[in-house]
């Protein structure tokens, strides 16, 4: 191991329980100023449960934390604030309608005569913003801004208040490439600042790109703290795991049939232009380009969720008119959409009605639903895609990510569509969701359905992909066969560069 | 899977569906248990509380505004609010007074109110999807445009000389309790059966829930907006029509602030404003908790300024309650 000189935050035997679950198992974790500490593992490996107890969300059962060498109980977030540690949560947590510097200075806005002092308010926050290389106006409302830039903005606000550790929980789930590169900037200059880092992330490649060390978690319980350059990919994925998987992002490809969907010409102005696209029997389309590239935006419209300007689309060889999503379903589409809780799930209803949402029409006797029916339905999908959940009426909102994608997944599957468009399936989702959401997939393929694959993570776009569309700025770059995949060709098309001559 | 297991499944629910399904209702037996303590306490304290012509009383004077609580249990589940069921109650309530009045048959004078009211509400759902203008303000329009207009049509004047076996059915009674009470019962079971059996009462939970995700999965939206509203303000017509019967006249005030009971009544009963929750037994318990509270105080003389300061807090410690509970949840 690499000697660290300073250690900022040691946490030994940690143990805590909730009800009668035992969330952590007696782990440790041990972090030092200026080292990017990863923690994998599955979700409910204990990582969050480990963050929130360092953070006094939670108070821990048993063990010790101490706090450059001082033990210390952290009773609140408060308190863990005042200690020195801060965290970037997963969900941006900042004041949409407020400026930047407002959000800096909320709960303790400097006042002088009794008034607020806006000077000082939006002076120190531009310093703050400037040690880290951010370039946001302090001014500026922070709803005006792009994801990427909250959520640098709320970095900011946590590393300026005199950080010696900071927590940075999926970071890059909201981000696209190019941000992520920003983020990993910030990431180096707290670094060299003496902070110390613990980066949460299912992006095993983010890990070697930017930790020095990693933890391992399984089941609440440490696996294992190894350095970075002495691991790779297979083997942390073993460790999270428990069994080895050679290949993450590849499934069983059938041979393609016929065209089952033609899209030509398509245009909205201003959000994408002139986009031609097919889709084959048996085949999954990816379709790759940055967060605003205007993938979604082109995949909504064919779902009728929003409206296009000019340009045809022929389903099963016949063409066809898409005004909503009412009429995109009946002729045999379904969206998963970007944001599972946002778009695709009503989360405060049951597994049951989720899954029989779209398909109420079917189960109905004279006129009224069929309860039994209804309940079998929803068993059954349950049982086929191994939906974890006690029951079926359990509220959706209390199922893990990738449970609540294959709710989703299910109740297409129930309206037998026999297009589905997946729009990033596997955001924030752990390892063994991922997997079993592909295996499904070979399922769709086997049963002679067909894929769009939005994805903004290269491997798994490639990995999954027969074919991929690279679209940039609205506009479609090139599709590439899969013996043309390169990762450098797609991140060039992806960038709106055609070719190496062009450059 | 094959048929034969589908069937099996089908007549054995799960030893955790039955669980669940106990929690689901945990708040309604929450309800239920405050009302039997609230009884008993009652009968003890007061020996006028527990008899048939208080009960009765306390009945015929709750319908009303727990027949146009039904309708607003539907909306609040949707994620709206109603605030024009009391203009709609007077509309109701007017216009079969003066088709009355005018020879029109008793039955087709009842229709005709209702059909008024019922066309009310589904213009209102429409302006609230088709202007994307919030619930709260679309109705609190609608409630000053229908009073003003109950006002214009009837000059402010009450309307009397109802015939006369129409005004008899407000005493009329059916196995000793007031007949109205029967009618809130036959509504209430509406409700009841809409919400559990039929594709709309479906898609209003999902939509109170989550609008876009309903869309993105083949709901019509705009149908089902324009039906709750149509439906909230169809319970208010009838509601305005027992309201007539009570009264004897048609009165151009009536129904004022009985939107804010209905709320209540169902807020109580463990409906969330944020939608997807709630149900009509919860908001017919809420209904009776309340009239109860408001009887019994009246029995045992307390200020009725004091009924109205417990009655609110009520409503606050029924939230929190339930906040409480889904807390625990997790």
């Amino acid at each position: 191991m690499r000697n660290w000189t300073h250690e900022v935050v040691r946490m030994t035997d940690i143990h805590k329980s909730f009800g009668s679950v035992h969330a952590l198992k007696g782990v440790k974790l041990q972090v030092h100023a200026g080292e990017v500490h990863a923690l994998v593992g599955e979700n409910g490996a204990g990582k969050s449960t480990l963050i929130k107890t360092l953070m006094g969300v939670h108070q821990k059962d048993q063990g010790e934390i101490y706090i450059e060498g001082k033990e210390v109980t952290v009773q609140d977030p408060i308190h863990a604030g005042n200690l020195g540690l801060g965290c970037v949560y997963q969900d941006v947590t900042i004041a949409r309608h407020l400026t930047v510097g407002e959000n800096f200075f909320l709960g303790k806005l400097p006042k002088k005569k009794g008034l607020v002092d806006w000077d000082t308010v939006y002076r120190e926050t531009g310093k703050t913003l400037d040690g880290l290389n951010i370039q946001v106006n302090p001014r500026a409302v922070v709803k005006n801004l792009s994801v990427a830039q909250q959520e640098m903005v709320v970095i900011a606000k946590t590393v300026h208040q005199d950080c010696k550790l900071v927590v940075f929980d999926e970071p890059t789930a909201l981000l696209a490439n190019e941000e992520v590169d920003e983020l990993f900037k910030i990431i180096d200059t707290l670094k060299n600042k003496g902070i110390a880092v613990i980066y949460i992330s299912h992006r095993l490649e983010e890990i070697f790109q930017i930790c020095d060390t990693i933890t391992v978690f399984k089941d609440g319980a440490w696996v294992n703290t190894v350095e970075t350059a002495a691991t790779d990919e297979d083997q942390l994925i073993a460790m999270m795991v428990g069994r080895t998987i050679e290949d993450m992002y590849s499934i069983e490809h059938c041979e393609p049939g016929e065209v089952v969907l033609d899209v030509k010409g398509l245009t909205r102005k201003g959000a994408f232009e002139n986009i031609n696209l097919t889709l084959h029997k048996s085949e999954v389309l990816g379709m790759f380009g940055l967060v605003g590239s205007g993938r979604t935006e082109i995949m909504r419209a064919v779902f009728g969720a929003d409206s296009y300007e000019e340009g045809t689309i022929e389903l099963f060889g016949k063409e066809v008119k898409i005004t909503s999503p009412r009429d995109a379903i009946r002729l045999g589409i379904g969206l998963l959409p970007e944001d599972r809780k946002e778009q695709g799930l009503s989360l405060a209803t049951s597994v049951k009605e989720n899954i029989n949402l779209a398909t109420y029409d079917r189960i109905m006797d004279r006129g009224l639903i069929n309860l039994r029916k209804e309940s079998a339905v929803a068993k059954k999908y349950v049982k086929d895609l191994l939906i974890k959940t006690p029951s079926i009426e359990q509220k959706v909102k209390n199922l893990s990510g990738g449970n609540q994608q294959k709710v989703v997944i299910g109740k297409w599957l129930n309206r037998d569509s026999r297009i589905f468009i997946f729009d990033e399936p596997t955001v924030g989702i752990d390892v063994g969701a991922k997997r079993e959401i592909f295996r499904l997939f070979e399922k769709i393929l086997e049963a002679g359905n067909s894929i769009v694959l939005i994805s903004s993570y290269l491997p798994e776009a490639m990995g999954i992909s027969d074919r991929l569309v690279v679209i940039h700025e609205g506009k479609k770059m090139d599709t590439l066969m899969r013996d043309e995949f390169e990762e450098e060709r797609i991140l060039r098309l992806a960038s709106g560069i055609k070719s190496l001559v062009e450059e | 899977m094959t048929d034969a297991t589908m069937k099996k499944e089908q007549i054995k629910p799960g030893f955790l569906d039955k669980i669940n399904a106990f929690r689901n209702r945990y708040s309604e037996s929450t309800l239920l248990g405050i009302l039997i303590v609230f009884v008993i306490f009652m009968s003890f304290a007061s020996d006028r509380f527990l008899t048939l012509s208080n009960i009765s009383n306390l009945l015929r004077s709750t319908s009303i505004v727990g027949v146009a609580a039904v309708g607003m249990t539907f909306v609040i589940i949707s994620a709206g609010i109603d605030l024009s069921i009391g203009s709609v109650l007077g509309l109701s309530g007017v216009i079969a007074a003066m088709l009355m009045t005018s020879g029109v048959p008793i039955f087709l004078s009842i229709l005709g109110a209702m059909v008024c009211g019922t066309v009310v509400g589904v213009i209102q759902g429409w302006v609230i999807h088709k202007g994307s203008v919030p619930p709260f303000i679309a109705t609190l329009a609608g409630m000053m445009i229908i009073r003003g207009g109950v006002m214009l049509i009837t000059g402010a004047n009450m309307i009397s000389g109802l015939p006369k076996s129409f005004r008899s059915f407000a005493t009329a009674e059916f196995l000793g309790l007031p007949a109205v009470f029967f009618i809130w019962v036959a509504v209430l079971l509406l409700g009841a059966f809409i919400a559990k059996y039929t594709k709309f009462g479906r898609n209003v939970y999902a939509i109170g829930s989550n609008e876009e995700a309903a869309r993105l999965s083949g709901i019509n939206i705009q149908k089902n907006i324009v039906m709750v509203y149509g439906f909230c303000a169809f319970t208010a017509s009838i509601a305005g029509v027992l309201f007539l019967i009570r009264l004897g006249n048609g009165l151009p005030s009536a129904g004022t602030g009985y939107e804010m009971d209905a709320v209540a009544a169902a807020v109580v009963g463990g409906a969330s404003l944020m939608g997807a929750e709630g149900s009509i037994l919860g908001t017919f318990l809420g209904a009776i908790i309340i009239a109860m509270i408001r009887n019994g105080g009246n029995l045992l003389g307390i200020n009725s300024f004091i009924l109205n300061i417990i009655v609110g807090s009520l409503i606050v410690v029924a939230v929190l309650l339930d906040q409480k509970s889904k807390k625990q949840g997790k």
